[in-house]
């Protein structure tokens, strides 16, 4: 209205009121604003007495960081000593002791990788070189035999690496195979259409466990004799085909949120599919599903878990393992917290980069 | 009502588009009932009648956003069938105006107008970004170049999306109803650019309500009303005398 200047209305003294209220005034005003709130109030502060102090006292006043597992039984707080005493099974589970740098390094490696990869003013055309670079070299540390290397066979792998790995995998290839099928499923070709839709409810229909099951026990049956595929790469393979699924349908929503007037506009530009796929309808319809992706993603992390159940042993297995010997036994709390605060790094870092590209991305 | 009597002396050779007994039908609906239209280069038609009639249906089928089932539809010497290599080529060399302007939102002012130059044209980057501030200084809206289309107002962003088109070079301009969409004030800013379009002889066939628009650019006027060609006529002719009785209920309906 006020555009021109010329014939502005006089808009000073105008302000929206600012509310300033202190401490005492905030809590009357929240938590004790009529009798029901203020009954809530007193029951949960009586709750929260009951429970932290003890919490506080078990966990921090009365635990043990560096004690044997006799001095561990004698006190009453938690023993946190189990995690040092066996951290490098936890971490690297069979891999040659002597050899747990190798892993060690890979992992440094790979955060790094993914710390760099955090500032989207380095994805340009070396980037992606810089990764290959990465994830070679990160192969030749596990894996060995080159470079006067000891060759460490993967049945031996285990723990974080192999959580990492699952996970950093199948998000990686599941992500640009759901985008691929999301498009797949609305295709005009028939039986393009009709391979994704049957692929993606196939897969969704049947749980992870029992498609790792499948290619544990199912898909050796069809491959000739004498060839076999590591036990690793079917279990990653799972799960990149499962999550690819999920991947695929959060996509086709984001597609279906994009108007008809962007695919026309892009089209009569004289843009190919490819194109305009690339250029126009992708880039707006990954923006709108980036937090339900990330969701998806995160729940594949923690899914990598149930590799359990082939005989893999991943970082929650390596960590049950612990509790199997019998001097550690018994101090369950303690060892699944921790490793309960390794998921929670992780699935908290991927949900606070999302919310951190999504303000990137906003327009 | 045969063009070339009203076009006399024009050879074959500047025919543009060529639309010959053209159907086309939504399941059951009979949108478009045998149009036959001719339209040659540097002509300006606008066309014109009651929602429904199939007039957006037509310019659409002339760059294949719409498919049509029946008839001939030859753009610039190629005919529209289903071959896509076709399809894209036309399009190059049609720009299309929409009602609701259809800017890539992603996307900044500058890279709306030179991304199809840049991947279709395969003009280098550089070379199409100058082209792109050249248009946008003629719509008068260079200094918006950096701005994403979300910052802009109706009749800016409608100016940039005719500068959008203009960047590939277009034979010839289609408006799908170019300023219904907009708040009155800015039709005018809208229309100025088309009317300097005009007037430096681009080939543009425009669905308008516009009157002073079609007064004072239009070559001929078209009248559609249930998917067939009621009337045709030169704008003075057509508002001054029309001749059907659907036209001039039209007519009275929206000049009140």
């Amino acid at each position: 209205m006020t555009k021109s200047g010329k014939n502005h209305i006089q808009t000073e003294g105008l302000k929206a009121p600012v509310i300033r209220i202190g401490a005492l005034q905030w809590i009357k005003a929240n938590l004790f604003n009529g009798v029901f709130n203020s009954i809530l109030t007193l029951v949960t502060l009586f709750f929260l007495y009951k429970v932290i102090p003890p919490f506080a006292r078990w966990a921090l006043i009365d635990s043990l960081w560096l004690s044997s597992a006799e001095q561990c039984r004698a006190a009453s707080g938690a023993c946190w000593s189990i995690i040092p005493a066996n951290i490098r099974f936890i971490i690297f589970g069979f891999y040659p002791h002597e050899l747990h740098w190798r892993p060690f390094v890979a992992i440094i490696m790979l955060v790094s990788l993914l710390l760099y990869s955090k500032n989207r003013d380095h994805w340009n055309k070396s980037f992606g070189y810089i990764w290959i670079a990465g994830l070679l070299t990160m192969g030749i540390l596990m894996k060995g035999g080159l470079f006067g290397l000891t060759p460490v066979e993967s049945d031996q792998w285990g723990g974080l690496p192999l959580t990492l790995m699952l996970s950093f995998f199948g998000m990686f290839a599941a992500y640009p195979l759901g985008v691929l099928l999301a498009l797949g499923r609305r295709s005009k070709m028939p039986a393009v259409k009709t391979i994704c839709i049957l692929y993606i409810e196939l897969i969704r229909g049947v749980p992870l466990i029992s498609l790792l099951f499948m290619s544990a026990v199912l898909f050796p049956l069809f491959l000739p004799e004498g060839l076999t595929v590591n036990k690793i790469i079917r279990a990653q393979a799972a799960i990149i085909l499962f999550t690819a699924a999920y991947i695929a349908e959060v996509v086709r929503g984001g597609l279906q949120a994009i108007t008809r007037g962007q695919y026309e506009a892009a089209e009569s530009l004289g843009l190919n599919y490819v194109q305009r796929m690339r250029l126009i309808i992708l880039p707006q319809a990954l923006k709108i599903v980036i937090p339900p992706t990330v969701g998806i993603l995160i729940s594949a992390f923690k899914d990598t878990s149930l590799v359990v159940i082939i005989a893999l042993y991943d970082v929650l297995k390596t960590t049950k393992s612990v509790l199997a010997n019998p001097s550690w036994m018994g101090f369950s709390p303690e060892a699944y917290l921790f490793v309960a605060l390794i998921y929670f790094v992780c699935c908290f870092s991927m949900s606070n980069y999302s919310r951190r590209l999504e303000k990137e991305l906003h327009t | 009502m045969k063009d070339d009597t009203i076009k006399t002396g024009r050879s074959s050779e500047d025919k543009i588009i060529e639309i010959d007994g053209l159907h086309k039908w939504f399941s059951d609906l009979h949108v478009l009932n045998d149009i036959n239209l001719t339209v040659y280069r540097g002509e300006r038609i606008v066309i014109c009648g009651p929602s429904g009639s199939g007039k957006s249906t037509l310019i659409r089928c002339i760059n294949r956003l719409e498919e049509h089932q029946k008839g001939r539809i030859l753009v610039d010497g190629i005919e529209l069938t289903g071959n896509l290599k076709n399809i894209e080529k036309i399009r190059e060399e049609v720009g299309m105006v929409f009602q609701h302007f259809n800017l890539f939102p992603h996307l900044t002012i500058l890279e709306n107008l030179a991304l199809g130059p840049i991947w279709v044209r395969k003009v280098p980057k550089k070379e199409a970004e100058e082209t792109a501030m050249y248009y946008l200084e003629k719509v008068h809206i260079a200094e918006q170049a950096k701005k994403h289309p979300g910052q802009l107002s109706g009749g800016q962003q409608q100016r940039v999306a005719i500068a959008r088109s203009l960047c590939m070079k277009p034979k010839i301009m289609l408006f799908d109803e170019p300023t219904s969409a907009l708040d009155p004030e800015m039709v005018k800013e809208v229309l100025d650019v088309m009317i300097n379009l005009a007037e430096e002889g681009m080939t543009m066939i425009v669905v308008s309500h516009e009157m002073g628009f079609a007064k004072s650019v239009a070559h001929r006027v078209l009248f559609m009303d249930f998917g067939q060609m009621v009337e045709e006529n030169t704008p003075v002719a057509f508002f001054d005398h029309p001749q059907h009785e659907r036209t001039k209920l039209f007519l009275s309906q929206i000049l009140h």
